[in-house]
């Protein structure tokens, strides 16, 4: 029986900066369209399998970043090569025996379409399991990050809602975020594009300054 | 949000979207009314309508007279 149906070919897997591939999904919250997701932010992530150790610790920690997500909205949307029962009995299980309520819908990608359009599924980890992959996807629907993490490693919250922060940031600032940045650091001026340009920045007050590439300032 | 089940019946959250669409209202209207995120009302609208619950009226939904029926049922 097919769960989901992939209204896209995949001709490449999905790039930072192109559209996000569409489908429409069976999820243990009903079927889904990734074009429900319209004017949100959504973090749509792959997890091995329902019922093991690492994947419930993971699904644990995404809903408890849950409601910090909303409030920049952001959704979040998990996927694994399981039936929507296996989702509801674990799902369960997780608020029964550790507490914790998932929130989110997570699809049951039993036939890989869904893994196959995103390129979630490692053949030299598994060809059965898919990896614990992030993609980030914005309000217009187009991939603004990816995160590809090993079956053997769970993924970091902390460093997933930085990165969106980050994109959020950058978006709204028309700024870039250094390394390490958290939300409240100063933030990367752009880059002149001219030898004129250039001259005005390393003449420009109130900025933290290296030099005519490399300048920082705060956010009002 | 699965809304409508196999036997006919819907659920309650399919009751409380179909009482909320007494009055047309659009998608966003909907969510802030019902404390919904968005994929959530889009989702159920989508089933609703293919179970002829609700109509469009230009860019806003109704609750269908079957709709209203179903919304009042015990």
């Amino acid at each position: 029986m097919d769960n989901t149906t992939a209204t896209q070919t995949p001709t490449s897997l999905p790039r930072i900066g192109s559209p996000a591939p569409q489908f429409e999904a069976v999820t243990t919250q009903g079927t889904i369209k990734l074009e429900d997701f319209k004017g949100s932010w959504l973090i749509l992530f792959s997890h091995p399998a329902d019922f093991t150790p690492v994947c419930t610790t993971e699904f644990m920690a995404f809903a408890q970043i849950h409601p910090k997500l909303r409030e920049m909205n952001v959704e979040l949307m998990g996927l694994s090569i399981d039936s929507v029962y296996s989702h509801i009995a674990w799902v369960r299980n997780i608020e029964e025996k550790l507490g914790q309520k998932i929130t989110f819908p997570v699809i049951a990608d039993l036939n890989k379409e869904v893994a196959t359009l995103y390129g979630m599924l490692m053949p030299g980890e598994s060809t059965t399991e898919t990896s614990r992959c992030v993609f980030i996807i914005d309000d217009k629907q187009i991939i603004r990050a990816m995160i590809y993490y090993p079956l053997s490693t769970g993924r970091n919250m902390d460093e997933i809602v930085r990165l969106i922060q980050a994109l959020q940031t950058a978006d709204k600032h028309g700024v870039a975020c250094p390394a390490n940045w958290r939300p409240g650091d100063k933030v990367i001026i752009p880059t002149p594009k001219t030898q004129e340009m250039a001259e005005e920045r390393m003449k420009e007050k109130g900025i933290e300054r290296v030099d005519w590439y490399l300048s920082k300032k705060d956010l009002k | 949000m699965a809304c409508v089940n196999p036997d006919g019946t819907i659920s309650p959250s399919a009751k409380a979207l179909l009482k909320a669409l007494e009055t047309p209202l659009g998608v966003e209207e909907i969510a802030a009314r019902l404390g919904s995120p968005l994929f959530k009302i889009r989702s159920s609208l989508r089933e609703m309508l293919e179970a002829g619950l609700v109509v469009v009226q230009g860019d806003k939904y109704i609750a269908s007279e079957e709709g209203k029926k179903k919304a009042t049922a015990a």
